[in-house]
């Protein structure tokens, strides 16, 4: 393990940024995508050596992947003997991960090329990705919970910076201001749980951390000891910390943020709201894993019931969103929900060793990235072509862009648990571990999934079946070779990324193990996909319009057409009537008006103060200097007053 | 007489400057441009001056300290002084009474360094009033805006009284120790009735300057009239100094009121950051919303001050370092605005990144660091400053802080969305950048990156505590 060649994994991806923020407008123009895509490039290739060569030489020793640290270095210093550093952690989780956050980058860096063509801050938007890039890179390969923090919120800064890029419209800053906010909420509560985490077992080390915490010792028995309002040291910072992953993660209540950032450009939403940075939460959980599966039984049941509730929830909202990239934000929280809810699965016997919930869930979160990418690169092949967001606006796409809808439909049969695409091999995982140790929580999932399969297949008839819109007339081409080409590599990736022995390459003991397919298991599941992509092809592969068509040319069709319109009626009725206006709607309205609507109030709660105290400031000296009289009586009163209790 | 001048170097210095300006002014006297530039170069001088070599000692008769801590605290001056000549060209290149202003400024800055280096109660309040007088007068010098001459009257008028309290103070502590020199007196103050109203009132002048709540009154007009550099210099370089000397006073000549000061610091800061952040949600003057972060910002200083450890000082001088770099971002940029297109609230910032976008990333910078975000230098004042005040274990206190930080966020934010949005109707006008605002710039932006990152800093300020 050479420590320069991984620390050039993060720093290309930042040279990239700082190479195009300063001489991007002068020097390289047109030529920014240019350079930040074969820095990327190197990166990536630099990666995948990197993670093969611990993969298959180096990482295995003793039947057990190493930990290591090749490059540690002193930051800052505290008096007190506490140092914090800077260093790389190099195990099977950290490896996963850069190769997810640097695939998935070059591919949004190459159809970017196409996609951002001809804009005006075209060198910005590279740089921009470059230093999102290094931030993403940086948080995966931290050694420690407070370096992690510092790329946790750079991270933030650049997502931030990218979901506003289209500066010009005030909904895309007022989405990336809300994006910050609410994780920046979040992150409060991280940084809060990091110094009680750190402060109970003395340093800030993962590794150290994690040792301390989660095998029996003093430390441990002290941090359990220690309580406060009925809750253990230990307990608060864990919880504190998980609040820092559900504010990035988009978990409810947290999530109301990331359907907003969609105001950026659709390239960002894959890399940065679809396959990177929303799933830093479910890294952090991954990373503290042994604290949480030991230390943190009850705990753990909290985050099951967030993630199942999470990935239902958002489900039953997708179903019912016209934006096409809302519904993908939608799905993609709900598909979080099914990676958080995995790693809650820990078996009370085995104290979380070579648990399957874990592998599954970064097993997930590694299809889901790719798949899920694609999907959303797709999305924004569509909007390119028909400028608009609108599923109205979509239909009959599939013989104008015959390579996107063939992606596009590889990643709805991998997102819907299809066989053999990558989530089928994932999802079948995460519903294995919740059978074994929490039914309720299986068959939450279950119904999560019909939902999963239903909406995107709603999504993909809509766009590439049904009639095209009126006036909608394309004749374009469909998209260039940068445009196309991430598509079908991100395909390919979908079809193979089921068949990688996740469980030889990931566990939680970091000692590989077997998982097989239990053929019986897998047919629920299946069966419940299909039965969605079954009903959502009934209603969405042709428009309604058609039947009065067939009515009007051909009477012998009416009776068989007007009743197939009445089913059609029933069953709309049944998910518009039912699932939409008794479900869906509530859930949204909840969602806008309680959930948002209690962030907004704090905000407005205080402008309502601060607008009644402004009298006090009259801009008369008397009665500043009245007040100042006021102020030392009143201290000086209540010390003469109460001066007993320091006697 | 070596000593002397070893040890009284910047103060030695800063005299040297105003003589120097009181000569040219007195002669024939030099064409503005060439009298900026000239003085620029001093005021560099002065902070390499201030920064380098600095011995341990104390003179006239123990009056007057000097270390290695305070003179980094003075070269920390000397720097937002300096920064100030730089940002705020535009206002003074054309300004008639240049020089007078430079030696007010510098006479205000010597009476900083004495309160720095003060360790006699006289000396204390000799070297307070330096430090407010002159700026009164400063304050008044956009002589053709009566706001100016109104903010001149309430600074004078508002701090006669401080300082009125404040010798009130002084003079019940001398009939209590019969002394006014730090090493003595503080052994003789214990907790009783008078000597926490002795206390309180000598307090009560220190919380005056800091614009701690209820005493902040004056603030937002005195801000809000002055001409900007002013405006800076009081809400970073005296701001800095009285932090400083407030440090001094509370640990070196009340440790034995630990108990009763400690309430006190902790209420007034909530209070003060909660005010503070609540008027700076809705103004929408520029100047008036700095001076009310300005005063949140305050809060933070006093929750460090409260934690009673080793670590309070080099917290307090580390972020008041870092914010004088964020900080006169914003008043640089404010500062333009003000003199070229006479822009002064928030909402005629609206676009302006499409006209000048390198302000733009300036402000943007300047009030992300001011609300905290890492890997801004910000983030890490704040991170210090909280650690401080948590070592004495109080976690509601540090949590109601940290709360404070997502409110400030808020508003800082506010800001930065308007200044990046898309103008409507009229836009900004273009503004020219001189070569020394532009300097100016980038060694704050430089110093807002760097001073996070570079570990060094914090270390060297550590371990001169």
């Amino acid at each position: 393990m050479n420590p320069t060649n991984i620390l050039l994994i993060p720093l290309l991806p930042l040279l990239s940024f700082v190479l195009l923020g300063l001489f991007g407008k002068s020097f390289f123009k047109t030529k920014a995508g240019l350079v930040g895509c074969s820095l990327m490039l190197v990166s990536f290739i630099i990666a995948v050596v990197t993670a093969s060569s611990y993969f298959f030489s180096t990482g295995l020793q003793n039947g057990q992947y190493q930990q290591l640290k090749p490059f540690i270095m002193p930051w800052l210093k505290f008096a007190n003997g506490l140092v914090i550093e800077m260093g790389l952690l190099i195990d099977p989780l950290s490896m996963i991960m850069i190769f997810v956050v640097t695939f998935i980058s070059l591919m949004v860096h190459i159809f970017s090329l196409s996609y951002m063509k001809g804009e005006e801050r075209f060198h910005v938007y590279y740089a921009f990705l470059g230093l999102f890039t290094f931030s993403m890179l940086g948080l995966v390969l931290s050694s420690n919970i407070f370096q992690i923090y510092i790329f946790w919120e750079l991270v933030g800064v650049s997502s931030f910076l990218l979901i506003g890029f289209f500066y010009q419209k005030s909904s895309a800053l007022a989405a990336a201001k809300k994006a910050f906010i609410v994780t920046r909420f979040a992150d409060l509560g991280f940084l809060i749980g990091i110094l009680l985490l750190s402060a109970q077992a003395g340093t800030l080390d993962f590794l150290e951390l994690i040792s301390k915490l989660s095998t029996p010792g003093d430390t441990l028995t002290s941090a359990l000891a220690t309580t406060f309002m009925g809750f253990s040291a230990l307990s608060w910072g864990l919880a504190l910390v998980f609040m820092g992953a559900a504010g990035k993660s988009a978990m409810f209540p947290l999530h109301i943020w990331l359907p907003d950032a969609m105001e950026g450009p659709t390239p960002v939403s894959a890399l940065i709201h679809a396959a990177t940075m929303v799933v830093a939460g479910v890294f952090l959980v991954a990373r503290l894993y042994p604290v949480y599966a030991f230390s943190g039984a009850g705990f753990v049941h909290f985050i099951d019931d967030i993630g199942a509730f999470t990935a239902l929830f958002a489900a039953i909202i997708a179903c019912t969103q016209t934006d096409i990239k809302r519904v993908l934000a939608y799905s993609t929280i709900s598909q979080i929900g099914f990676m958080m809810f995995a790693l809650g699965q820990v078996p009370p016997e085995t104290n979380g060793a070579a648990n399957l919930g874990y592998t599954a869930s970064i097993f997930h979160l590694f299809t889901h990235a790719i798949f899920k990418a694609l999907l959303f690169l797709g999305a924004g092949a569509v909007i390119h072509y028909v400028h608009s967001n609108e599923m109205k606006d979509m239909g009959g796409l599939r013989k104008k862009m015959p390579v996107t809808h063939a992606m596009f439909l590889l990643a709805c049969l991998a997102i819907a648990g299809i066989p053999p695409f990558a989530g089928f091999f994932s999802k079948e995982e995460i519903l294995l571990a919740a059978w074994e140790n929490n039914p309720t929580i299986f068959w939450m999932a279950l119904v999560t999934s019909g939902l999963t399969a239903f909406y995107m297949f709603r999504l993909y008839f809509s766009i590439f079946w049904n009639k095209e819109p009126e006036g909608h007339h394309h004749h374009e081409k469909e998209g260039d070779i940068f445009l196309l080409a991430p598509l079908v590599i991100l395909g390919i990736g979908t079809v193979v990324a089921g068949f990688v022995p996740f469980s030889q390459l990931v566990s939680a003991d970091r000692k590989p193990f077997e998982t097989e397919l239990h053929l019986q298991f897998s047919i629920a599941p299946v069966v419940v996909g299909l039965t969605g992509i079954l009903l959502a092809s009934w209603m969405y592969r042709k428009h309604s319009a058609v039947p009065e068509n067939l009515a009007r040319n051909m009477g012998g069709f009416y009776k068989a057409a007007k009743n197939k319109f009445y089913i059609d009626e029933l069953w709309l009725g049944f998910t518009k009537g039912v699932l939409f206006n008794l479900i869906a709607k509530p859930a949204a309205w909840f969602d806008r008006n309680i959930v948002d609507g209690m962030v907004k109030a704090t905000g407005s709660g205080m402008e309502w103060i601060s607008y009644r105290i402004r009298g006090v400031q009259s801009g008369k000296v008397q009665q500043y200097g009245l007040f100042f009289l006021f102020g030392i009586i009143i201290i000086v009163s209540v010390y003469l007053f109460k001066n007993v209790p320091w006697r | 007489m070596n000593e002397y001048l070893q040890l009284m170097k910047s103060e030695l210095m800063v005299i040297l400057i105003i003589f120097i300006l009181m000569f040219i002014k007195l002669g024939k006297g030099l064409p503005n441009g060439t009298l900026l530039s000239l003085v620029q170069l001093l005021l560099l001088i002065n902070v390499a001056v201030s920064f380098g070599f600095n011995e341990t000692g104390r003179i006239f008769n123990g009056m007057f300290v000097h270390n290695e801590l305070a003179g980094f605290q003075k070269g920390i001056l000397s720097l937002a002084v300096y920064l100030i000549s730089l940002l705020c060209s535009d206002w003074l290149k054309d300004h008639e009474h240049m020089p007078e202003f430079f030696m007010l400024m510098l006479s205000a800055l010597l009476g900083m360094f004495f309160l720095v280096s003060s360790d006699h109660l006289l000396m204390f309040y000799l070297s307070l009033e330096l430090a407010s007088i002159p700026v009164a007068a400063m304050a008044n010098f956009d002589l053709e805006r009566r706001k100016s001459s109104e903010a001149a009257m309430k600074m004078v008028m508002s701090s006669a009284l401080a300082s009125g309290i404040m010798l009130f103070g002084i003079s019940l502590i001398y009939g209590i120790s019969g002394s006014l020199d730090f090493a003595t007196i503080w052994g003789s103050l214990r907790n009783e009735p008078l000597h926490i109203m002795a206390f309180v009132f000598l307090f009560s002048a220190f919380a005056f300057k800091l614009s701690v709540v209820p005493f902040h009154f004056w603030t937002a007009d005195v801000y809000e009239g002055s001409p900007v550099a002013v405006t800076a210099f009081l809400s970073v370089a005296s701001k800095g100094a009285v932090s400083f000397a407030l440090f001094n006073i509370l640990y070196k000549l009340f440790p034995n009121l630990s108990a009763p000061w400690y309430t006190l610091v902790v209420v007034l800061s909530i209070l003060t950051m909660l005010i503070g952040n609540f008027f700076a949600l809705r103004q929408d003057n520029f100047l008036r919303f700095l001076a009310f972060s300005s005063i949140a910002q305050v809060g933070f200083i006093l929750v460090a001050l409260s934690g009673q450890n080793s670590q309070v000082i080099s917290a307090v001088t580390y972020f008041v370092l870092v914010y004088v770099f964020s900080n006169l971002a914003a008043f640089g940029v404010a500062s333009v605005l003000r003199s070229q297109l006479g822009i002064e609230n928030i909402s005629q910032l609206k676009g302006l990144y499409k006209t000048s976008p390198a302000l733009a990333w300036a402000l943007a910078l300047g009030l992300f660091s001011l609300a905290g975000i890492p890997p801004a230098a910000g983030f890490f004042g704040k991170l210090f400053l909280l650690m401080a005040g948590a070592a004495k274990g109080n976690y509601w206190f540090i949590t109601i802080a940290a709360l404070n930080m997502i409110v400030s966020l808020y508003y800082y934010l506010r800001i930065v969305k308007l200044v990046f949005s898309a103008p409507d109707g009229e836009q900004v006008q273009e503004v020219k950048i001189l070569k020394p605002v532009g300097l100016g710039l980038v060694i704050c932006s430089a110093g807002i990156v760097l001073a996070g990152i570079v570990s060094w800093i914090y270390d060297h300020i550590n371990s001169m505590v």
